[in-house]
C-alpha cells in the first residue's frame, strides 16, 4: 500500500493545474476617460459571467455590435513569479490604445484589448491564444514576454493567420516560426554579443562564469551567444552551472563557481532569480559583479537583491535617463497614468501596440493577411525603445544600452550598436 | 577542500528546512496515516505571516531577539489555527471514508493555498516574490582564508532551533500524557476512543503542532533564501515528504536525519555534477530506500494482522 500511495502521490503532485485564470473582467477598452466599450460578441457567443454582466451596466448603453470595436488580444504573466513582466507590458499596451482611441481610433473604430493570464507557463499561453483566436476572434495578438511562452503561442497564430507581435521575446526562434510572427525588440544573439563586448572591452574582464536557467529558452539563448562571443574575443569561460526555474537556493552552483575565481558571473535569468543569486553569491564570499540581460529589468530587482546586486551590469532596451523627447514624453504620460517609472517591458509593450495600430491604419482592410503585410512594411517607426525597422526576418535592428544597477535606480553606462 | 566544507555547510542549511517540514509530515502520518499534502503550503503561509509581522514591526523587528521571537510565535500560532481549521473542515468529515478521499482533499487544500495566495485582494499578497526582512541580522561566525568558507549565524541558529524542536517533540511524544494518548490513537483510533481517549481532540492538537512546526520551518526557509513566494512550499513539501519516508515515516528523529541527509545529497549532486541531476537523485534515493528498506532507515517493521 505504501509503495502504491507514494507513486500515486508523486504523480498527482506533479499534475499541472489545467485551468485558465481570467484576469480581466472584460476587455479593457483603452479609453478610460471615454465610455466603457462593451465587449463584442456579447449578444452572440462567449457566455462567460464576466461578459454577461456588462450589457446590463448603465454605462454600456445600447448594444454595440461587433463592428464598432477592433479587438486585440494579449497574453501575459499577470500572476506567477514573473508577474511584473505581464503587468508592465499590459500597462504599456493600454496606454498606447488609450492614446490611439483619443486620437480617433483605427478606421473610425475604437481599439480594445482582451488580456489573458498565462501564469508564466507555456501551456497556459498556448491555451490562451487558442481562446483568443477561436472564441474571441481577435485581429492581432500581442505577447508574450518570455520566449518560451511566445514559442508556444507562435505556431497557433501562424496557422490561424492572426498576426502576432511579441514586444519583448528576444529568442531568435520566435519569429522564425513563420511570416505572421513579428517582434519590436532586438534578439538574443545581439544581447549576448553586447554583454560579451562590454565585459571584454569596457570592463577588461578575461575570466567569466555562467549561471543559466535550464528551463528557459531565453536564458539558454543568451548563454550560448555570450559564451561564443566572449571566447572569440579572447576571454575564457571558466565555469558553466545551471539551475531550474523555481529554485531559490543557488549556493551549490555558486560554491562550484567560486573555486574558479571568475572576474564576473553572467546570469541571463529573470529578476526573480537574479536578486537571490546576488545575495547568495555575496553570502558565500563571491565578490565578482554579475552580468545579465533585459530579464533583470524590474523595480523588484532592488527589493530582492538589496545591496548585493548594486554594481552589477545588464543590457537593456532603453533607459529612462535617455534625454530624447520621445522617451521623456512617454515617461511623463506613463507616470501620469500609473505612477512610477516604466521599465523596458512597458516601453516595448507601448511600442508593440503602436506598431500594431499604425499597421492597422495603413492596411486596406482588417483581415489577417492585410494586417500582416502592413506590419511587415514597418520602417523607421519612432518607438520609445529605439527606431523600429523590421528586416526580412521580421526582427528590428537597433542598439542596446548597458545599465549598472544602483541602489534604487539604474545608471546608464553605454550604448552598444550592432 | 574549501569547496567541500562550503558545500557541507550549504547542505546542512538546506537539510534543516527539509527536516523541520518532515517532522510535521511524520507526526500527522504517525497519528492519522494521512499524507497531509498541504503541509508544505502551511509552511508557506507561516513564512508570509512572519513576513507581515516583521514588516509591521519595522526597524524595531530587525535583529532584536524579542522581535524575532515574536515573529516566530505569531507565525506558529497562526499556522496552528490554520492547521486546526484544515483538520476540522477538510479532514475530519472524511475520517471514516476511504483513505484516498482524504488524500485527494489534501491535494485540493494544497492547491487552494498555493493559488489563493497568488491573488491580490484583501490580505492576500499576490504572486510576486517578496524580500524577507532580516529578522536575524546576518553575521559571519566563521571565515576561513580569503572568504573561501563562510559560516553564518543564521545557519547555526536554524540547525539549533530544528534540533531543539525535535527534542521537544520527542519528549512530548514519549514522556507526556498527551504523547501517550497520541501513540494510542496512532495504534488504533477506534480502540483508543473506547478507552476514553478524546481522539478528535488529540488529532486536532497533533495537526496544530505539525502546522506550528511548519511555520517555524517557513520562517527559517525565508531567512535562508531571503524571499517569500506563494509556490515556495511546493517542492519543499515534496522533498520533505521524501525525507520523512527515508527516515521512516512516523519516526521523529528519522525525519530529522532524513532531512539532513537529503539536503546534503542534493547539495553535493548539484555542486559536483549538475543541477539537472538534483531531483532525479533525490527521488531515485527515495525509490532505492523503498526497495531496500520499505520501512525507512529507522522505521519499524509492523506485521500485517490478517
Amino acid at each position: 500500500m505504501r509503495g502504491y500511495s507514494v507513486a500515486l502521490i508523486l504523480t498527482l503532485g506533479s499534475l499541472p493545474l489545467g485551468c485558465e485564470k481570467r484576469s480581466e473582467p472584460g476587455p479593457s477598452a483603452g479609453a478610460s476617460g471615454g465610455t466603457p466599450t462593451p465587449p463584442p460578441g456579447t449578444s452572440a457567443s462567449s457566455p462567460t459571467p464576466a461578459d454577461t454582466k456588462v450589457p446590463g451596466s448603465p454605462s454600456g448603453g445600447a448594444a454595440v455590435s461587433d463592428s464598432d470595436v477592433i479587438l486585440l488580444g494579449e497574453v501575459g504573466s499577470l500572476t506567477g513569479s514573473e508577474a511584473t513582466f505581464g503587468i508592465s507590458t499590459r500597462d504599456g499596451i493600454e496606454l498606447a490604445l488609450k492614446e490611439a482611441n483619443q486620437a480617433g481610433g483605427v478606421k473610425g473604430k475604437k481599439v480594445a484589448v482582451r488580456v489573458y493570464d498565462d501564469q508564466g507557463k507555456p501551456e497556459e499561453a498556448a491555451n490562451a491564444v487558442t481562446r483568443l483566436i477561436s472564441q474571441d476572434r481577435v485581429k492581432l495578438i500581442l505577447g508574450e514576454v518570455a520566449s518560451s511562452n511566445s514559442l508556444a503561442m507562435a505556431p497557433k497564430c501562424q496557422s490561424g493567420q492572426v498576426p502576432m507581435i511579441t514586444p519583448s521575446s528576444t529568442n531568435p526562434k520566435v519569429t522564425a516560426v513563420g511570416d505572421y510572427i513579428f517582434r519590436v525588440c532586438f534578439i538574443d544573439p545581439f544581447q549576448g554579443f553586447v554583454m560579451a563586448k562590454f565585459a571584454k572591452e569596457n570592463l577588461k574582464f578575461t575570466r567569466a562564469a555562467v549561471l543559466k536557467d535550464l528551463k528557459s529558452a531565453y536564458s539558454l539563448g543568451l548563454t550560448e551567444v555570450f559564451t561564443r562571443k566572449f571566447t572569440e574575443m579572447g576571454g575564457k569561460i571558466v565555469a558553466t552551472e545551471a539551475y531550474s526555474k523555481g529554485d531559490s537556493d543557488f549556493r551549490a552552483q555558486l560554491t562550484a563557481i567560486k573555486g574558479h575565481k571568475p572576474d564576473a558571473i553572467y546570469v541571463p535569468g529573470y529578476y526573480t532569480d537574479v536578486g537571490i543569486v546576488a545575495r547568495q553569491a555575496r553570502e558565500i564570499g563571491i565578490k565578482a559583479p554579475l552580468l545579465g540581460g533585459d530579464g533583470w529589468d524590474s523595480e523588484k530587482l532592488w527589493e530582492l537583491g538589496g545591496s548585493a546586486i548594486v554594481g552589477s551590469y545588464f543590457s537593456n532596451h532603453y533607459s529612462p535617463d535617455d534625454p530624447s523627447p520621445r522617451v521623456q514624453s512617454f515617461l511623463t504620460k506613463y507616470k501620469a497614468a500609473y505612477g512610477g517609472i516604466p521599465d523596458s517591458l512597458a516601453a516595448l509593450g507601448y511600442d508593440a501596440a503602436n506598431v500594431a495600430i499604425h499597421a492597422m491604419q495603413q492596411a486596406p482592410d482588417l483581415s489577417g493577411p492585410s494586417i500582416r503585410a502592413a506590419i511587415a512594411q514597418t520602417k523607421d517607426f519612432p518607438g520609445v525603445a529605439g527606431t523600429i525597422t523590421l528586416d526580412e526576418n521580421r526582427n528590428p535592428v537597433k542598439p542596446a544600452v548597458v545599465l549598472q544597477v544602483g541602489s534604487g535606480k539604474n545608471k546608464y553606462i553605454a550604448t552598444i550598436s550592432p | 577542500m574549501a569547496d567541500f566544507i562550503q558545500h557541507f555547510i550549504n547542505g546542512i542549511a538546506a537539510g534543516t528546512i527539509y527536516a523541520l517540514v518532515a517532522l510535521g509530515y511524520t507526526m500527522v502520518y504517525g497519528v492519522l496515516k494521512l499524507i497531509n499534502f498541504a503541509h508544505g503550503d502551511v509552511m508557506m503561509v507561516g513564512a508570509y505571516v512572519g513576513y507581515g509581522t516583521a514588516l509591521r514591526m519595522g526597524p524595531a523587528g530587525r535583529g532584536s531577539f524579542l522581535g524575532a521571537t515574536l515573529v516566530f510565535l505569531l507565525s506558529m500560532a497562526s499556522c496552528a489555527a490554520l492547521g486546526f481549521a484544515i483538520e476540522r473542515l477538510a479532514y475530519r468529515p472524511l475520517r471514516e471514508k476511504p483513505r484516498l478521499t482524504a488524500l485527494i482533499t489534501a491535494i485540493g487544500i494544497s492547491f487552494t493555498l498555493e493559488y489563493g495566495f497568488q491573488l491580490n485582494f484583501l490580505f492576500l499578497p499576490g504572486a510576486a516574490p517578496r524580500a524577507f526582512p532580516e529578522i536575524i541580522i546576518p553575521t559571519e561566525w566563521l571565515v576561513i582564508g580569503d572568504r573561501d568558507v563562510v559560516l553564518w549565524n543564521w545557519q547555526v541558529l536554524s540547525l539549533a532551533i530544528a534540533v531543539a524542536l525535535m527534542v521537544l517533540l520527542q519528549y512530548l511524544v514519549f514522556r507526556t500524557r498527551f504523547g501517550r494518548a497520541m501513540r494510542a490513537v496512532s495504534f488504533d483510533h477506534r480502540i483508543a476512543a473506547l478507552m476514553g481517549i478524546p481522539t478528535d481532540r488529540i488529532i486536532a492538537i497533533t495537526f496544530m503542532l505539525g502546522s506550528a512546526l511548519a511555520a517555524g520551518a517557513g520562517i527559517l526557509y525565508a531567512i535562508k533564501d531571503t524571499v517569500v513566494q506563494p509556490l515556495m512550499g511546493l517542492y519543499v513539501g515534496l522533498k520533505a515528504f521524501v525525507a520523512a519516508v527515508i527516515g521512516g515515516i512516523g519516526h521523529v528523529p528519522g525525519a530529522m536525519v532524513g532531512g539532513l541527509l537529503l539536503g546534503l545529497v542534493e547539495e553535493f549532486v548539484v555542486g559536483y555534477t549538475s543541477s539537472s541531476w538534483r531531483d532525479a537523485v533525490a527521488f531515485g534515493f527515495l525509490i532505492l530506500i523503498l526497495l531496500l528498506r520499505p520501512e525507512g532507515l529507522f522505521g519499524r517493521v509492523t506485521a500485517e494482522k490478517v
